[in-house]
C-alpha cells in the first residue's frame, strides 16, 4: 500500500547520524495518504472503530444519515483524542493534516460505499470542505432533482474496507522480496576542504623501482611458433661495376675543304699533245727495258708457285676412288595407269631437294594412236611430281589435254611449268597454291635420305598424300600455234626479250616472260606470256560478246588471258631454200647469254620475300620503250630429224624481193648424224663446245668447227654438270655410256647397264658437293635415279683448263687436217697437171704422126673385122686376107 | 707510227699482259689500252702507291731510289715503272 521509498528517502541524507528506524507494518504510516489519486488530494481515508464513533457522536446509523453523512468536528477534539489515546487512536494516520489544518473545524465523511476504501474521510482542507458542503447541498437538490428520475440508476457504493485476513500471501510476498543479505557497506571518505581544488602536481617515477607498481606480460619466445627456414631463395646478378662520367670536349668535325666528283682526265688534245711531247719518248725508252726484263721474266718461270701443291691432288675424297659405277638409288614408276607409259622429258626441281618431275606419254606409235584416241581422250595425261620420300605415289599430278613431250621450269619462278604437248599446243601450269605440299615433303625426304624401299605390301597408302590433279592453267591458241608434236621448249633468259621482229630488247621485268618452241611442222615459235595490248578499240566489245568461259575455281588466274588466245610472238620457218621440205627441228640449243638456268640464292630469297609474286601481275611489265641491247648473239643451233645440225640467227631480215620481214636462211649445216638429232646440248664450262647425239655417233662441235666420234645407236645424251670433260650417253638397249675425254677419245670410258629398254633421257642434277644424281628415263617408263660416284663427280684440279686444251688442240687437228686435206688436194691438182702436161708433151709429136697412127689402127681393125666375119661363116676369105693371115 | 706508239704496242704484245697505260706525275692517265673507269681506278691507286713506295726508300736511305715497283697477287702481276714526271704501267697475267 504505501511504498517505503520517502522512508528511505529521508534516512540518508542526514550526515553522521545513523538511525534506524523500525518497519512499520503496511498498513500504519506516519504520512497520511491523499486520495490524491482519485483526484480528490484533500481527502484523506480514514478508519473509525466504534469507540472513536461514540467519542465523536458519529456513529454510523445513528448520526450519519444519507442525507447528512457529514460531521463537523472540532480540531481541538481530535487533538484531545489524540492525546488521549495517542497510536490507538484512529486519527494517528492523519495526525498531521490536523495539525495542519487551518480552520478549527474539519469536516468528517461517512464513506458508506467506501468509496474511497475506508468508511470514513476527512478532507483536508477549507476549501474541500467548503466545496463539500456546496456539493453536499447540490447533491440535495441532485438527489431531489434524481428522484423523477427511473430508479434504475444504479448507485455507487464505495466499498467498505474489510479487516485484513491473511491468506498467505504476505509470505509469497517476503520471498519474492529482494532483500539485501548484508549490511551494506558504507565508507566515508574525508578529506580537508582547503586541499580541494589545489592545483595537481605530477612526478615521474619508475615503475620498476616500486614493488607491484605495475603488472606486465612479458613477451617470450613460444617454440611452437618458432620457424626455421630452411631454404632461401635469393638472387644474384653479376653487374659490372660501371662508373659514368662525362666529359665535354670541343668537337672537331671533319668538313669538306674540297670535293672532287669525277677524277681528272686530259682532253684529247691534251693528250695528243704530250703523246708527241719529247719527255714522254725519252721516258719510255728509258723504262721499256726494264719493263720487258720484267715481262719476260714472268713468261719464262712463276717464281711464286708453290711445287709441292700442284703436284698434290686434292684431300678428302669421299668413298673408294676404285668406285667409277653410278650406283642405283631409287626408281619410280607409275603404277595406277592403265596403259603403257613411257617417260618423255626428265627434269629436277630446281630448288627443292629430292623432287624430280617427269612426263609421261602412251607408248604407242602413230597408227596405234589413232586406232585408239577414244580411249586416249579419257585418261588424263599427266606430269608427275615424284619425290625421294615416297616411291609409290607421286605427290602432285599435272593434268594437260594430250601427251606432254617436253617441259621445262620457268628459271625465275620454279612453280611455272611450261609444256609443250604432242597435238602442238603449249600448256602452262601454275603450282604456286601446292608449293607448299611438295615443300613439305622436302622435309620428309631430308630426314629419310637413306631408307632402302620397302616391299610394297609393307607400306601403307598414305591417305594424306592422295595425289591431286592439278589443271593446267592456260594452253595455247590450236589454231595459231604449232600443228605438230612440239619437240623442245626453253624459256629465255630474263636479261632480254625478243619483239616480233626478232631484235633484242633488255627485259625491264626481272622474270622470264618469253618461250621458244620447236616442233615437227618445221617452225620454231618465239612465245610471250604477257598478255597482248588490245591494237584496236573494238576488241573490248567482240570480247564482251563471247560467253565467258567458266573457269573451275581451284585454276589459278595467272595465265587467264591466255588460255585458248595464245598466238606465238613470231614465227620462223626452218626452210631448206628452193625445195619445199624443211627442216624438221628437234632441238634447239641457245647461247648461254640466251638461257639463264643459275638459280641463285638472291632468286630464293626473292621468292621468299616479296608478297607480289612478279607473274601475277603481268600486264605491268609491258613497257613501250625498251632499250635495243646490241652486239647480242642471235644465233642457235638446231637439230634436226634428219640428222642435221644448222646454225642459224632468229632476228628477221628484210626480203630484198617481197620487202617482207623473212627468217634468215641458215648460217651454216652439217649433216652428221644418222638419226634425227636427240640432243643439242651446250657444255655447261664452254661457251661454244656442244654436244649433239643423233643415230649412231655423238659429235662435239665447237663453234664452227667439229669433230665426232661413232658408236652404237645412241638415244640420249648429256653433259655431266661437274665435269667438264664428261658426257653420259645413253643407249637403244638400256646402257649408259660414261664418255670421258682425258682417258679415251674414241670409246667410252665405261659402259653400264641400267635397264632393258630404250633410254629416252638422261637428267643429271648436283645437290651438294658430294651428293650427285643422275635421272634416267627409260620407254617403259620408269625413271632410274642414280648416285654419281666421286670420281665422275669431283673434277680433278686443272680439268677445266685440260679439257679446253684438249678441245684447242682438236680444233687445231681439224683445221690442220684441213689444210692437209687442201694441200693435198693441192698437191693432188698439181699431179693431175703434171701429168696432163706430160700427155701433152707426148701428143705434141706432129700432127702427120697421128694421123698415120689414126690410119694405122683403122687398117687393123679392118683386118680384125674380117677375121670375125670369116669365122662366123658371114664373108668369103679373100686371098688377100687369106694370105695377110697366113 | 710514233715511237711512243710502237714501245707501247711492243710492250703490250707480250704473254699474258692484259693492259698497258701511262699516267702522268698527277696520276691523270695518258695513254691506255683499258677501258676509262679502270684506267682512271688504276692510275689514282698506284699513283698514290708509288709515291709512298719512293718515299718509304728514300726515308730509309737518302741517296737510294725507287727504280721499280712490281706488286705479285692471286690473279695477275701489276708492274710500275716510275720516273719523274710520269709512269708506265702494266698488268701481266703470269702463265698457269
Amino acid at each position: 500500500m504505501a511504498p517505503k521509498s520517502p522512508q528511505s528517502r529521508r534516512k540518508k541524507p542526514t550526515p553522521g547520524k545513523k538511525k534506524r528506524k523500525p518497519v512499520l507494518p503496511a498498513n500504519e504510516e506516519e504520512e497520511p495518504v491523499n486520495m490524491e489519486s482519485m483526484g480528490h488530494p484533500e481527502i484523506y481515508p480514514l478508519v473509525l472503530t466504534t469507540k472513536t464513533q461514540e467519542i465523536f457522536n458519529c456513529r454510523i446509523d445513528e448520526d450519519f444519515t444519507d442525507e447528512m453523512p457529514y460531521k463537523i468536528i472540532k480540531k481541538e477534539d481530535i487533538f484531545e483524542d489524540l492525546r488521549n489515546r495517542a497510536a490507538v487512536s484512529d486519527f494517528h494516520p492523519v495526525k498531521k493534516v490536523i495539525q495542519e489544518y487551518p480552520g478549527n473545524e474539519l469536516l468528517l465523511v461517512y464513506d458508506k460505499d467506501f468509496k474511497y476504501g475506508l468508511n470514513f474521510y476527512i478532507i483536508g482542507t477549507e476549501e474541500g470542505k467548503e466545496n463539500y458542503l456546496n456539493a453536499s447541498e447540490v447533491q440535495e437538490d441532485q438527489e431531489e432533482y434524481k428522484e423523477f428520475i427511473p430508479e434504475e440508476i444504479y448507485t455507487y457504493i464505495p466499498p467498505v474496507s474489510k479487516p485484513w485476513v491473511s491468506l498467505g500471501s504476505e509470505k509469497e510476498i517476503e520471498e519474492e522480496s529482494v532483500k539485501k543479505s548484508t549490511k551494506q557497506v558504507t565508507y566515508m571518505i574525508s578529506r580537508k576542504r582547503s586541499e580541494f581544488g589545489a592545483p595537481i602536481t605530477f612526478r615521474d617515477q619508475n615503475a620498476s623501482s616500486v614493488k607491484d607498481a605495475y603488472i606486465e606480460c612479458t613477451a617470450y619466445p613460444d617454440k611452437n611458433f618458432t620457424l626455421k627456414q630452411l631454404e632461401k631463395n635469393v638472387g644474384m646478378q653479376a653487374v659490372p661495376q660501371v662508373q659514368d662520367t662525362s666529359t665535354q670536349t670541343k668537337w672537331t668535325y671533319p668538313k669538306n675543304a674540297s670535293t672532287q666528283y669525277y677524277a681528272r682526265e686530259f682532253s684529247e688534245e691534251e693528250k695528243e699533245r704530250l703523246g708527241q711531247s719529247k719527255s714522254l719518248t725519252d721516258f719510255l725508252n728509258n723504262v721499256s727495258t726494264s719493263v720487258e726484263i720484267a715481262l719476260q721474266q714472268n713468261e719464262i718461270t712463276n717464281l711464286f708457285i708453290d711445287d709441292w701443291k700442284s703436284l698434290a691432288e686434292e684431300e678428302g675424297t669421299f668413298g673408294d676412288k676404285t668406285n667409277t659405277h653410278l650406283k642405283e638409288y631409287q626408281s619410280f614408276t607409275d603404277l595406277h595407269s592403265q596403259m603403257e607409259k613411257m617417260i618423255t622429258c626428265v627434269s629436277w626441281h630446281p630448288t627443292i631437294y629430292g623432287l624430280i618431275v617427269v612426263s609421261v606419254a602412251v607408248r604407242l606409235s602413230f597408227e596405234e594412236r589413232v586406232h585408239f584416241s577414244g580411249r586416249l581422250l579419257l585418261q588424263p595425261s599427266l606430269i608427275l611430281f615424284w619425290s625421294f620420300s615416297d616411291p609409290i605415289h607421286p605427290q602432285l599430278m599435272l593434268e594437260s589435254p594430250d601427251d606432254i613431250f617436253c617441259f621445262k621450269f620457268c628459271p625465275s619462278d620454279p612453280n611455272i611449268i611450261a609444256g609443250g604437248c604432242i597435238n602442238g599446243q603449249i600448256v602452262l601450269w601454275d603450282i604456286t597454291t601446292y608449293a607448299d605440299r611438295i615443300e613439305s615433303t622436302k622435309a620428309d625426304g631430308g630426314g629419310n635420305k637413306k631408307t632402302t624401299l620397302k616391299p610394297m605390301f609393307l607400306l601403307e597408302p598414305d591417305g594424306n598424300k592422295e595425289a591431286t590433279y592439278i589443271r593446267h592453267c592456260a594452253v595455247s591458241s590450236i589454231e595459231s600455234g604449232h600443228r605438230s608434236v612440239i619437240t623442245d621448249i626453253h624459256w629465255l633468259a630474263d636479261t632480254f626479250e625478243i619483239n616480233r621482229f626478232g631484235s633484242v630488247f633488255e627485259n625491264r621485268n626481272e622474270i622470264c616472260c618469253q618461250l621458244v618452241t620447236c616442233s615437227a611442222d618445221c617452225t620454231i615459235c618465239f612465245w610471250d606470256i604477257r598478255p597482248l595490248k588490245t591494237l584496236t578499240p573494238t576488241l573490248p566489245t567482240e570480247k564482251k560478246k563471247e560467253e565467258s568461259i567458266e573457269i573451275p575455281f581451284d585454276v589459278p588466274s595467272t595465265f587467264l588471258h591466255l588460255d585458248l588466245s595464245w598466238k606465238p610472238l613470231t614465227r620462223i620457218k626452218l626452210s631448206k631454200g628452193e625445195t619445199n621440205l624443211d627442216h624438221c627441228p628437234t632441238k634447239i640449243s641457245l647461247s648461254e647469254e640466251q638461257l639463264l638456268y643459275k638459280i641463285s640464292d638472291k632468286l630464293l630469297d626473292q621468292t621468299k620475300v616479296t608478297e607480289v609474286n612478279l607473274y601475277h601481275n603481268l600486264e605491268a611489265g609491258l613497257a613501250n620503250l625498251l632499250k635495243p641491247i646490241d652486239d647480242f648473239c642471235t644465233k642457235f643451233f638446231v637439230g634436226t630429224e634428219e640428222g642435221e645440225v644448222i646454225y642459224t640467227d632468229w632476228k628477221m631480215e628484210k626480203d630484198p624481193d617481197t620487202g617482207r620481214m623473212m627468217a634468215k636462211k641458215p648460217k651454216s649445216l652439217y649433216s652428221v648424224h644418222d638419226g634425227p638429232v636427240h640432243t643439242v646440248q651446250r657444255s655447261p664450262f664452254y661457251n661454244d663446245i656442244i654436244l649433239t647425239v643423233g643415230g649412231w655417233n655423238v659429235a662435239i662441235w665447237k663453234e664452227g668447227v667439229m669433230t665426232c666420234c661413232a658408236a652404237k645407236r645412241y638415244t640420249a645424251g648429256h653433259w655431266s654438270l661437274t665435269r667438264p670433260g664428261v658426257f653420259y650417253i645413253g643407249r637403244e638397249d638400256g646402257y649408259i655410256d660414261v664418255w670421258d675425254l682425258l682417258e679415251k677419245t674414241h670409246e667410252p670410258a665405261q659402259s653400264q647397264n641400267i635397264c632393258i629398254t630404250m633410254i629416252t633421257y638422261i637428267e643429271p642434277w648436283t645437290f651438294s658437293a658430294k651428293q650427285q644424281f643422275i635421272a634416267i628415263a627409260d620407254y617403259y617408263g620408269t625413271l632410274h635415279i642414280l648416285e654419281i660416284p666421286w670420281t665422275l663427280s669431283h673434277p680433278s684440279t686443272n680439268e677445266v683448263s685440260s679439257v679446253n686444251y684438249y678441245f684447242e688442240r682438236e680444233v687445231k687437228h681439224l683445221e690442220y687436217v684441213e689444210q692437209r686435206r687442201s694441200i693435198r688436194e693441192q698437191e693432188k691438182k698439181e699431179m693431175e697437171l703434171e701429168m696432163e702436161k706430160r700427155k701433152h708433151k707426148t701428143h705434141h709429136k706432129s700432127k702427120e704422126q697421128m694421123e698415120a697412127e689414126l690410119k694405122m689402127d683403122y687398117e687393123s681393125y679392118l683386118e680384125l673385122e674380117k677375121i670375125t666375119l670369116i669365122g662366123l661363116g658371114l664373108a668369103k676369105a679373100s686371098e688377100t686376107s687369106h694370105m695377110e693371115m697366113m | 707510227m710514233t715511237e711512243v706508239e710502237e714501245t707501247l704496242k711492243r710492250i703490250q704484245s707480250h704473254k699474258g699482259v692484259i693492259g698497258t697505260m701511262v699516267v702522268n706525275a698527277e696520276g691523270i692517265p695518258i695513254r691506255t689500252t683499258l677501258d676509262n673507269s679502270t684506267t682512271v681506278q688504276y692510275a689514282g691507286l698506284l699513283h698514290q702507291l708509288t709515291i709512298k713506295a719512293k718515299s718509304t726508300i728514300r726515308d730509309i736511305d737518302p741517296q737510294n731510289d725507287l727504280t721499280f715497283l712490281r706488286i705479285r697477287s692471286k690473279k695477275h702481276e701489276i708492274m710500275v715503272a716510275p720516273d719523274k714526271e710520269y709512269l708506265l704501267i702494266v698488268i701481266q697475267n703470269p702463265c698457269e
